[in-house]
C-alpha cells in the first residue's frame, strides 16, 4: 500500500512572522521555515502504521512525504525522510509563487495522480493559515472520498476508519480506499529524527517536480495554467495590526480579586 | 438608482445546514446561519441553501426566513454521507443563481462544502474571513492572518467569490422574511463520499455562550492543576456570563474538551473581554485570543508573556484571587 502525507513547511509561530505588506505572501526571510506541527504529527501516525504492519507481516507499506513549496523550503522534506518516510516529492516551481488555494490543489492533486496513493493523509489545518480546506478540495478534483479531521485513524487493507469531533458530536467515519483523510493535533508527538535517520535520508529519493513534469496530469484534470484564463482569488491590500501594548500590571496585595472587580464595572464587562 | 444599488440586488448565496439531530427536539440550523445571512444582506438579496434530512427541511426553511432569507432553496442529503451530496446541492444552486458570492460558515462540515465546491468550479475561495464588503471593485472578503498580527483584504479576479465565514465575527443580522420556499433540482454527482457509521451528539449541559460567538470569555490553563478545580474557571464564568475556553496545555491535560482549546490550533476569539486564568500565554495561544478588545490576566509568575498582551495583568495566585473576584461581583449584583 502506498501512502502520500501531505506534509507543508510553515514559518515557525516561535518566530516572528511577517507578510510583506506589498505582495502579501510570507516573507520567508523573517522566520525559520519548519514542517507544520500537524503535518509533521500526520507523518508519524503513518510511519508508525507502517512499522506496525512490517512487523506483522500485514504487507508493505510505503510512505511518501509529498510538499508543494518554494525550493528554498527543502531541508523541511529532508526532516521527514529522517523520521522515516522512505521518499519524498517536492513541486517547486516559480510560477506558484502566490498561487491561490484552487492552483494549489489542482498542482497538489496533479502531483498525486502521479504518485498513485491508496491514501492521502493531510493536516486538519495549517498555522500559516490557510484554513483546513485543501482536503477537501483534493478529494473533489481526485473523485475521492474525504474524511476530514479524524481525531483517530485506523488503516486497513481497503479502508480508512476514524472519529472526527464536529460541529455539535463525535462521529465515527469510514472510507473505502483510495481516499483522502485530514488529521488533528490529537496524532502522535512525531519523533526527534535519530542520527542513523538523518543519515539514512541523504540516500532517499527526493524528487523535485515542475508545472512541466506535471503536464500530463494537469491536462487530464482540465487545469488552465493561463492565469488570465481562469478565475482566481488575490490578495488586493494588508496591513499591519500596531502591536498590542501592554496596561496595567499588580501584585497581589490580598485585594486583587475586588479590583478587578473594579476594573470590570469601570468598564461595564461586569 | 446608483450603480451600488444596481448590483446590490445581486443574489448571495449562503449555505445553511442542519444543526446535530438531538433527541425530542425540533431540527435546527447550524451555528453561523443568522451571521451568513446577515453578511449576505449587506451585499446584494440573500438566498438561502438550505441542506438536511428530507423531513427536516421544511423547519430548517422556515428558520432560514425568520433569519432574512428572502429566497430559501432546499435541497435533501442524506446525513450518512460526508462531503459530496453538499457540494452537489450548493454547485446546482450556484448553477441556477449565478450569484455574485457564495457564503458558508466556516465550521468543519461548511468549509468541507466551501473547499468542494470552489475545486469543483474552479472558482475562488477566501477561508475563515472575519468580514466581507463591497468596494468600487466588487465584493472582497477580510481575514485576520498570523493570529491577528495582519489584515488581509483578498478579492476575486472574476466571477463569484465563495467565502468561509469565521464563526462569532459578523455581527450584522438580516431582518426577517416571509418565507418563499422551493426545492432545488439537484444532479447527484456520483462523486464517492465517505460513510458515518456513528454519531453521539455533545449534549449542551449548560446555558452557558458557545466559545465562538460568546462576547466574554473565561479562559483556564495548566495553571489550575486539575480538573476538578478547572471548576473556578467555570464559576468565574458563570457569574460573568460568559464562554469557557482553555489553552492547549489545559486540553492535554483533560480538563476540558478540546472544542474549547484557543489558539492557533484551536478556535480564534475576538470577545470584548477575555479573562486569562493560570495562562502563561505562549505565542500560539496568543495568537487566537490577542484580538479581544480587553484582555485581563491572572498568573503566578511576573514573567509569563501573557501580560505583555494584558489590560490589566495580576500576578498572584490564582487560586486566592478567583474566588475573591466572584464574591467581589456577586456582591456588586
Ligand atoms: C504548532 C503549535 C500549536 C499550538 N497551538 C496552541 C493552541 O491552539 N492553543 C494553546 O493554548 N496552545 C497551543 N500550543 C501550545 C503552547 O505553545 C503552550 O504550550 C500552551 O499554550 C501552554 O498552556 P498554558 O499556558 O496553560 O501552560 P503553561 O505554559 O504551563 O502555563 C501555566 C501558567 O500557569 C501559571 N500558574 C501555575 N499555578 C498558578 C497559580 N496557582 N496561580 C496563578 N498562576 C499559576 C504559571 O505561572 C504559568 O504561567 C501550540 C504549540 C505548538 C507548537
Ligand atoms: N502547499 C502544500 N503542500 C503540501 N500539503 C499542503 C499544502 N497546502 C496544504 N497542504 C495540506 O493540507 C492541510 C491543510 O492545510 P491548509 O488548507 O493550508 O490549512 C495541511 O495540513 C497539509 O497536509
Amino acid at each position: 500500500m502506498k501512502i502520500v502525507v501531505l506534509v507543508k513547511p510553515v514559518p515557525d509561530t516561535y518566530g516572528d512572522r511577517v507578510l510583506n505588506l506589498e505582495t502579501g505572501l510570507a516573507d520567508r526571510a523573517a522566520s525559520e521555515t519548519v514542517l507544520d506541527e500537524i503535518t509533521e504529527r500526520a507523518l508519524e501516525a503513518v510511519i508508525r502504521h507502517a512499522e506496525e504492519s512490517a512487523k506483522s507481516g500485514a504487507g508493505d507499506v510505503e510512505v511518501i512525504a509529498m510538499t508543494m513549496a518554494p525550493a528554498e523550503s527543502q531541508s523541511t522534506l529532508r526532516k521527514a525522510l529522517a523520521m522515516g518516510a522512505a521518499s519524498a516529492v517536492h513541486v517547486a516551481d516559480e510560477r506558484l509563487a502566490g498561487a491561490d488555494l484552487v492552483r494549489t490543489a489542482e498542482v497538489l492533486a496533479a502531483a498525486l495522480r502521479r504518485a498513485g496513493a491508496d491514501l492521502i493523509v493531510a493536516g486538519n489545518g495549517s498555522t500559516d493559515g490557510s484554513g483546513g480546506v485543501m482536503p477537501s478540495m483534493l478529494a473533489e478534483l481526485l473523485e475521492l472520498p474525504a474524511a476530514t479531521r479524524l481525531e483517530t485513524l485506523e488503516i486497513t487493507a481497503d479502508a480508512v476508519r476514524g472519529t472526527r469531533e464536529t460541529d455539535g458530536g463525535t462521529m465515527t467515519v469510514t472510507a473505502a480506499l483510495p481516499a483522502v483523510v485530514s488529521v488533528t493535533e490529537r496524532m502522535p508527538d512525531p519523533r526527534f529524527p535519530a542520527l542513523k535517520g538523518i543519515m539514512g535520508a541523504k540516500k532517499k529519493p527526493l524528487e523535485v517536480l515542475t508545472l512541466d513534469d506535471l503536464g500530463a496530469e494537469l491536462e487530464a484534470l482540465g487545469v488552465e495554467l493561463d492565469e488570465t484564463a481562469s478565475a482566481r482569488s488575490i490578495m488586493v491590500a494588508a496591513t499591519q495590526r500596531p502591536a498590542r501594548e501592554a496596561g496595567e500590571i499588580i501584585t497581589d496585595d490580598g485585594t486583587a480579586g475586588e479590583r478587578i472587580a473594579a476594573f470590570l464595572a469601570d468598564r461595564r464587562l461586569a | 438608482m446608483t450603480s451600488t444599488e444596481m448590483t446590490s440586488n445581486e443574489p448571495i448565496l449562503t449555505l445553511l445546514l442542519a444543526g446535530p439531530a438531538v433527541a425530542d427536539e425540533a431540527p435546527a440550523l447550524a451555528d453561523g446561519a443568522a451571521e451568513a445571512l446577515g453578511a449576505a444582506a449587506r451585499l446584494g438579496t440573500p438566498v438561502a441553501v438550505v441542506v438536511g434530512a428530507a423531513d427536516a427541511l421544511p423547519q430548517l426553511a422556515e428558520a432560514a426566513a425568520s433569519l432574512g432569507a428572502a429566497r430559501v432553496l432546499t435541497a435533501a442529503v442524506d446525513p450518512a454521507q460526508l462531503g459530496a451530496p453538499v457540494a452537489d446541492a450548493l454547485a446546482a444552486a450556484v448553477a441556477q443563481e449565478a450569484p455574485a458570492a457564495v457564503l458558508v460558515s466556516h465550521s468543519i462540515e461548511g468549509s468541507d462544502a466551501a473547499g468542494r465546491l470552489a475545486a469543483r468550479l474552479r472558482a475562488p475561495l477566501a477561508v475563515d474571513a472575519v468580514a466581507v464588503e463591497r468596494d468600487d471593485e466588487g465584493i472582497v472578503a477580510k481575514h485576520s492572518v498570523y493570529g491577528g498580527g495582519f489584515e488581509v483584504t483578498s478579492a476575486a479576479t472574476y466571477g463569484p467569490l465563495i467565502v468561509t465565514l469565521r464563526l462569532g465575527a459578523i455581527d450584522h443580522r438580516a431582518e426577517a422574511a416571509a418565507p418563499q420556499v422551493s426545492a432545488l433540482e439537484v444532479g447527484a454527482s456520483g462523486r464517492p463520499a465517505a460513510a458515518v457509521e456513528g454519531f453521539e451528539s455533545v449534549v449542551q449541559a449548560s446555558e452557558r455562550p458557545d466559545l465562538r460567538s460568546a462576547k466574554k470569555i473565561v479562559s483556564g490553563g495548566r495553571g489550575l492543576g486539575s480538573k476538578e478545580q478547572f471548576a473556578l474557571v467555570e464559576q468565574l464564568a458563570d457569574t460573568l456570563g460568559a464562554a469557557i475556553g482553555a489553552s492547549r496545555a489545559a486540553v492535554d491535560a483533560g480538563y476540558v474538551d478540546q472544542s474549547l482549546q484557543v489558539g492557533q490550533t484551536g478556535t480564534s476569539v475576538s470577545p470584548d473581554l477575555y479573562i486569562a486564568v493560570g495562562i502563561s500565554g505562549a505565542i500560539q495561544h496568543r495568537a487566537g485570543m490577542q484580538t479581544a478588545k480587553t484582555i485581563i490576566a491572572i498568573d503566578k509568575d511576573a514573567n509569563a508573556p501573557i501580560f505583555e498582551i494584558a489590560d490589566l495583568g495580576v500576578v498572584g495566585d490564582l487560586f486566592t484571587i478567583v474566588p475573591q473576584l466572584v464574591q467581589a461581583l456577586e456582591a456588586r449584583k
